[in-house]
């Protein structure tokens, strides 16, 4: 046990068994995975990517590069979780990753003795010969060793969340500058949401022995978090990692609500993904420690030197029994300090500064280095370098400090880059990086708790200054400012051993050498041949010393040098919380037709069309088959009467003393002139000469058009009707609005569907009286109804439409009227099957490169006046003869399978693509014709009309001789329609 | 991103869906022949800098709008109904 | 140097001193042959094939940054050739069979993992579509098979067939496609080009053009005025701005597209899938992060990054698809500058001005086609004629109609 027996924030009443790798332990409520591992001795907790190094735990936060292990069971799997961050809970079960057999004894790490053949890039020069071996034999090696932990591979059932919250300022860390910024600007009155990513507010305060306002900086922590949690405006969100930063003030975050919660103890998501939009931004998001490179730094004991305070005093754990630091800065001396003023032993401090002097009672080696280490699964001892030559120290802890780099990532996501600061040797975030987001405290380079304290108070007051608000003024609590005293210094030159820079991708000071050596010298090329800082971690703790090596190889500046690109997110974010409420029937709306319940009493099974749910057909008790569903239905349709809701396709009112001139231009046939109480067939094409939609046109009165759109063209045709409206005739007087939700609408199709609409209505239909094409206003039971005689099946056929209010009872009311007269519902299927029959068309022709007269109708374009799409029609391949057309095909031979999809080819000639001659664009099997039926798009198709053509279907290997014939294979004359 | 509907206030732009440039207001008329309506529908000056463009606020209250905005640092400068500018026109 | 197994071993036992410079850094002389402007996967591929097939080495690729720093190291690194209609299908079908033996020819392994690519269709009609394209690919010899709902099933369980909002009707399956490592295949170029004798200039931004009478006879650039018989154009994503510099006015929109990759995982998911009702695609690679992606976010910019929506948006499709990757973390998410043009189709062709030659509008689909792109803009440059491949992929087919418009949404960019 290494707990220390007082100190530290964590609640010795509260002990929580865990267990890693099977073995169970007991930790503190309060600790970290790591803290609670590091007090029983672990220290080995996990392997690296390439050579399977043993490694432990460097970090005590989010920028974790080794400490990896996989956490929980079943679905709730969750590989590469940081230990760092992860707080222990009440049975939680974790797991070492990327190790076989196990994790002391790992065949893998086989690869570390090949290391010299492993370096970077290695991969691009060789496994080439012989070819077929790549995919063989290489590839599949490689791809076993990709990776670190495993997805469950099975369905992820955790709940995740998604919210939308809206702040004057949203404060970014809730240490000391985030904490200040946070009070000043609540105080003026501004909403306020104060984010950090650690479970206690406090950052660096909570692992420091610093005192504010002569209290425990922790103390002052908690203290000033409980006076912004009685604000009304403030809301302080603790687990949570802002990730992103995006356009307009938009913040990405990431709240875990109940990752540290055993699961079945709450009801709440595990995450929340928000889009925080803010006013205002402060980034006080701290700084980051980083390390020195030199031969053997990547055992497990070898740790950073801010990480060992943190869990000293923070976690009053002991992370070893002799430690020994290696430093260049000041603050690796603070915690010399603070570890032997916690009684623990001390076996050296190492500062490359020749002029250094020690903080406290400690051994202190000035202008020495590192060099060399031992340990295998945990450090023993480390050699040193110093004037008089080498010497080795007994140590199982080493902390190490190479400076603090502010933590600019936020500030760079709208491409700016950070600016050098010689002063403190690091980036902090440029000016105006982000628009209304200001940098505080050690994130803009202000290491003393002071400075920290002072530069957030500032940043509040300026953003207040911004807003229009007066501040109300604050003193400064009293604090530590000790100036952040380093001499730069990346790794120690000259040793033999490897000295690691990117933990977890192995990447060593060698491949960086190697990357310049091949002319890989640009940052970006470094990084992508090296794999350097891509790894899960984004090279939080190892950028910053490659640059600076590159740097002093090409004899340029670290400035100069530049830097990779900082992208979202700042912390890796899970799919489930990104994508919440994308799983099953959450990913997109589901629209449901009045006679939906009705037609799922019926057993009816749906489609999916749009985001509409149609049935495919009303199977009855004796049917097995789709088709036999289908072709009852087609036929019964062509025999007495069918019932079908087509409320999906778009309704689209459109009124106003210039509809009819608009119309006329939207459509490249005429409307204007379509006299009250008459529905017209309208095209409508694409600016370019190409169709865009079709559908009906009534006019209900002279300034009152109702429009059909196609089920899937109805949000597209609305939005282009009004941007001809809005953006390009806003002097026409018309007015738009889609009626698609309000009218429920019945088409009523077959011989009998006059006396079926008859039977509904006070004043019958006579003979004659509403012929082909009419519409009008009728009155079914309690409403109003609109009647339109209109047809899609080839039928004499109906529409009615009421109120959607209605519209269930309306579909009842249809479906037993039908019954009676031998009829029935019919579905999708033969709703296809009816329009097939006579040729009509749907996207599945109309597919965004098919003209009007592609179609055969080419005479509907209207030649004395504009419309859109009317110029660019007109242009020398859209007119040429020998463009596909519309035409019909049947077999002509002994097989008689047609192929949607298939393609067509003279016969004789080779089916390759030079001799394409166009394809099958939709069919079926014709129950009223007895043989299977489709339309197709055949190159100068009008012409061949008599004419056989071999359909071809590569995929399904069939060949049919099919004869080409029109489009219309029932009643071509229409008399059924007009009877 | 977020766009100051001048109907709506500013929301967040996944409300409204592009359209492309605001080029597309000054649709060319039939006598300025077949090469002004090529230009129209097809060239674009695509500029890495500030552009005036056409959005649609489909999922709010569907206007139509014309914003200025930079497409090398997504700021937005203006926004205004592209029916206003229109009349203007006309 | 020659690369090989051999070569790793002596140097890796040499302490991998013996390395040498991948390419070299010249100064830029006064006059080139040939200048390629772009030193991304199309340019540098454009030089080697130049200098490899043609013997045109006297070339100079200029590249205002770092090579094979734009879209060809910001991709999704899929590789295939299952287009539907005339013009993309042999170009694409050309360019698939380079890729086959690019390793080879560059001695350069640029990981070509042929892992297949399948396409999830989700209706009678989408199955229908698959068929027509599938047909394509076959008509133009490559390979292709149409799965039924249940063979999908049987390849990929893991993905939602049970509660799906759109569920799985079958897909389109490519076996030959695949993804490639992206920036081998930029560094794999330019090595051979550096080895033909070509300049490769980085740092080295285009200014202006200079023309006389109609002719090109060199540009402008920051590095100094560069005389050339010829000049290549492949900047894809900044077409409309280099291209203003010489007076082009394009049908081109700059779009950004964003890309997501996770953290390193075990392999689980072995081909390349996309859901077609939910414009989400991912594939994983040989390094274990899942590369995925979606839609472009729809409005025009030269940003590089993207927004929340469509980060979402893609998400959300990824759970919908295959509900397992909940525990998977998105660990980076970056944007490319997509050169869209108005038909969804690149462009290949001589421009009005003699000796200038365009290569862009390469939309999404850029990365597979760097090596057949490369091929068929040497030959043009060399020769003067389109190669045979590439002959549909016109500049003045807007004005003609002769469009290739896959998505069949007309001139709306970002609808492509």
């Amino acid at each position: 046990m290494s707990r220390l027996a007082t100190g530290g924030q964590i609640d010795r009443t509260q002990r929580i068994p865990f267990t890693f790798q099977g073995q169970t332990y007991l930790g503190y409520r309060g600790d970290t995975l790591a803290s609670a591992l590091l007090a029983q001795d672990v220290r080995l907790v996990a392997r690296s990517f390439k050579y399977h190094r043993p490694r432990g735990i460097l970090t005590a936060g989010s920028e974790e590069p080794n400490a990896l292990v996989t956490i929980g069971t079943g679905d709730q799997l969750t590989p590469n979780c940081r230990a760092t961050t992860q707080e222990i809970y009440h049975g939680l079960v974790a797991r070492a990753q990327n190790c076989f057999p196990g994790l002391r004894f790992d065949l893998m790490a086989l690869n570390d003795l090949l290391a010299p053949f492993f370096g970077a890039g290695f991969y691009y020069k060789t496994f080439m010969w012989p070819r077929p071996f790549w995919r063989r034999v290489y590839e599949p090696l490689i791809r076993r060793s990709a990776g670190l932990g495993a997805l469950s591979g099975v369905a992820d059932d955790g709940r995740y969340d998604k919210g939308f919250a809206h702040c004057d300022l949203l404060v970014i860390g809730a240490g000391p500058a985030g904490l200040m910024a946070a009070q000043v600007a609540a105080r003026a009155g501004l909403d306020v949401i104060l984010a950090d990513e650690d479970f206690l507010v406090g950052g660096r305060l909570n692992s420091e022995t610093h005192e504010i306002d002569a209290m425990p900086a922790s103390r002052w922590a908690v203290k000033t978090r409980a006076a912004l949690a009685q604000m009304e405006n403030v809301r302080v969100m603790r687990r949570t990692t802002v990730t992103g930063v995006y356009d307009g003030g938009t913040y990405g975050a990431l709240e875990r609500v109940s990752e540290h919660l055993p699961s079945g103890s709450h009801d709440a998501p595990l995450q929340i993904f928000w889009r925080i939009v803010a006013r205002r931004a402060i980034l006080a998001s701290g700084a980051t420690e980083r390390p020195i490179a030199f031969a053997g730094n990547d055992r497990p004991g070898i740790m950073m030197a801010g990480a060992l305070r943190s869990y000293v005093n923070r976690f009053a754990v002991a992370p070893g029994r002799r430690i020994s630091v290696f430093t260049n800065n000041d603050d690796g001396h603070r915690t010399a300090y603070d570890l032997a003023a916690a009684g623990l032993q001390i076996a050296a401090v190492i500062d490359t500064r020749p002029e250094a002097r020690a903080l406290g009672d400690y051994p202190l080696i000035s202008g020495a280095q590192v060099v060399g280490t031992r340990g295998r699964l945990g450090l023993r001892a480390i050699t040193i370098r110093t004037a008089g030559g080498l010497q080795e120290i007994a140590s199982d802890c080493l902390g190490v400090s190479g400076g603090w780099n502010p933590a600019v990532h936020l500030s760079c996501h709208l491409n700016a880059r950070p600016v050098w600061r010689d002063d403190i040797a690091a980036f902090v975030p440029a000016e105006a990086a982000v628009p209304g987001l200001i940098a505080a405290g050690a994130a803009a380079g202000e290491m003393s708790t002071a400075g920290a304290l002072k530069s957030g108070a500032h940043a509040a007051a300026t953003v207040l200054k911004a807003l229009g608000k007066r501040p109300v003024q604050l003193t400064l609590p009293r604090a530590e400012d000790a100036p952040m005293a380093l001499e730069p210094f990346w790794h120690v030159g000259g040793g033999r051993g490897r000295a690691w820079l990117d933990f977890q991708n192995d990447v060593t000071v060698k491949d960086v050498e190697l990357a310049y050596r091949e002319n890989f010298r640009s940052v970006e090329h470094m990084k992508r041949y090296t794999t350097l800082g891509m790894a899960t971690d984004q090279g939080k703790t190892a950028n910053m010393g490659a640059l600076a090596i590159m740097a002093e190889m090409t004899g340029k500046s670290i400035p100069e040098t530049g830097t990779t690109t900082f992208r979202p997110p700042y912390t890796p974010v899970p799919l489930g919380a990104l994508g919440a409420h994308g799983r099953g029937k959450g990913f997109a709306p589901e629209r449901l037709t009045p006679s939906h319940a009705l037609l799922g009493e019926m057993g009816a099974p749906m489609l999916e069309v749009g985001l509409w749910y149609r049935p495919g057909w009303v199977p009855h008790a004796n049917e097995r088959h789709w088709r036999q569903s289908c072709d009852r239905e087609a036929l019964m349709v062509r025999a007495s009467v069918g019932v079908s809701d087509v409320t999906t396709l778009g309704k689209i009112d459109v009124q106003g003393r210039d509809a009819g001139r608009f119309l006329d231009r939207v459509y490249c046939n005429t409307i204007s002139n379509l006299p009250v109480g008459r529905v017209r067939y309208g095209l409508m094409l694409r600016e370019d000469g190409m169709v865009m939609d079709d559908g009906t046109v009534a006019r209900l009165g002279a300034r009152h058009f109702v429009l059909t759109t196609t089920t899937g063209g109805a949000d597209m045709v609305l939005a282009h009707l009004e941007f001809c409206q809005q953006v390009l005739w806003p002097d026409l007087d018309v007015a738009i609005v889609s009626v698609t939700e309000q009218w429920a609408q019945f088409a009523i199709a077959g011989p009998k569907s006059r006396a079926l609409v008859n039977g509904l209505l006070r004043r019958k239909l006579g003979v004659g009286a509403f012929p082909f094409m009419a519409c009008g206003t009728v009155r079914i039971g309690p409403t109003t109804a609109r009647l339109f005689r209109i047809s899609y099946s080839g039928e004499h056929a109906y529409e009615i439409a009421v109120p959607a209010r209605y519209g269930e009872a309306l579909a009842r009311l249809l479906l037993a009227r039908a019954r009676t007269l031998g009829g029935g519902w019919y579905g999708m299927e033969a709703l296809n099957v009816l329009r097939l029959e006579k040729g009509y068309v749907t996207h599945a022709e109309i597919d965004g490169r098919v003209t009007a007269d592609d179609l055969g109708m080419g005479r509907m374009m209207a030649a004395g006046k504009d419309y859109i799409g009317k110029a660019m029609s007109t242009r020398p391949a859209l007119c040429a003869p020998d463009r596909e057309q519309l035409v019909g095909l049947k077999p002509a031979g002994a097989l008689k399978r047609l192929h949607g999809g298939a393609h067509l080819f003279n016969p004789g000639q080779t089916p390759t693509r030079e001799n394409d001659q166009g394809h099958i664009t939709s069919q079926c099997f014709s129950p009223h014709l007895g043989h299977p039926i489709a339309l197709a798009l055949l190159r100068g198709g009008r012409a061949r009309i008599g004419q056989n053509i071999l359909m071809v279907d590569h995929l399904r290997q069939v060949e049919t001789l099919c004869e080409i014939c029109p489009p219309a294979f029932l009643d071509p004359k229409g008399e059924r329609l007009r009877d | 991103m977020r766009i100051n509907c001048p109907l709506c206030g500013a929301r967040d732009s996944r409300e409204f869906h592009y359209r492309g440039s605001a080029k597309l207001i000054d649709r060319p008329l039939p006598e300025q022949g077949r090469a002004a309506m090529f230009d129209y529908v097809y060239i674009r000056d695509n500029p890495a800098g500030v552009t005036r463009e056409l959005w649609h606020h489909r999922n709010g209250c569907r206007a139509w709008l014309v914003v200025a905005r930079d497409t090398t640092s997504h700021k937005i400068l203006s926004v205004e109904l592209a029916a206003d500018r229109g009349r203007v026109r006309s | 140097m020659r690369y090989s197994a051999f070569k790793v071993i002596w140097n890796g036992l040499g302490g991998n001193r013996g390395w040498k410079p991948v390419w070299r850094n010249p100064q830029p002389r006064s006059r080139y042959d040939v200048i390629i402007i772009g030193g991304g996967g199309h340019g540098l591929a454009t030089a080697y094939y130049l200098a490899k097939k043609y013997g045109v080495t006297n070339v100079a690729v200029l590249e205002r940054g770092y090579l094979g720093g734009g879209n060809v190291g910001r991709n999704t690194t899929v590789v295939r050739a299952n287009y539907m209609l005339d013009g993309n299908s042999q170009f694409y079908s050309h360019s698939l069979k380079l890729w086959e033996t690019l390793a080879q020819e560059l001695n350069y392994n640029v990981m070509l993992s042929q892992r297949g690519c399948l396409m999830l269709a989700h209706s009678d009609g989408q199955m229908d579509a698959m068929a027509r394209r599938g047909n394509m690919i076959h008509m133009q010899g490559d390979d292709a098979e149409l799965w039924e709902a249940a063979t999908v099933r049987r390849h990929l369980p893991y993905l939602d067939f049970d509660n799906a909002r759109f569920p799985i009707r079958g897909g389109l399956m490519q076996w030959r496609a695949g993804t490639a490592r992206h920036d081998a295949v930029a560094w794999g170029f330019a090595r051979g080009a550096d080895r033909l004798g070509v300049d490769l200039i980085q740092n080295c931004a285009v200014t202006g053009f200079h023309i006389r009478n109609g002719r090109v006879l060199g540009v402008e650039t920051t590095r100094g005025t560069i005389a050339a018989d010829k000049v290549g154009m492949t900047v894809a994503g900044r077409s409309s701005e280099v291209g203003q510099m010489a007076g082009l006015r394009l049908p081109i929109e700059s779009h950004v597209l964003q890309a997501f990759v996770t953290e390193g995982l075990k392999p689980l998911i072995d081909t390349v899938v996309s859901f077609g009702m939910g414009h989400f695609y991912i594939s994983q690679s040989d390094k274990g992060g899942l590369v995925y992606g979606g839609d472009l976010d729809g409005y025009n910019s030269y940003a590089q990054r993207g927004n929340l929506p469509m980060v979402e948006h893609v998400a959300e499709a990824g759970m919908a698809l295959m509900p397992m990757l909940g525990k998977a973390r998105m660990l980076r998410s970056w944007g490319g500058i997509m050169d869209m043009t108005m038909d969804g189709s690149p462009i290949i062709d001589k421009t009005p001005i003699e000796g200038l030659y365009f290569n862009g509008g390469w939309c999404y689909g850029g990365f597979k086609a760097v090596p057949g792109s490369g091929d068929v803009f040497a030959h043009l440059i060399a020769t003067g004629r389109s190669h045979e491949v590439a002959e549909k992929y016109r500049i003045d087919r807007f004005q003609t109609g002769d469009l290739i418009d896959e998505e069949g949404t007309g001139a709306t960019p970002n609808l492509h």
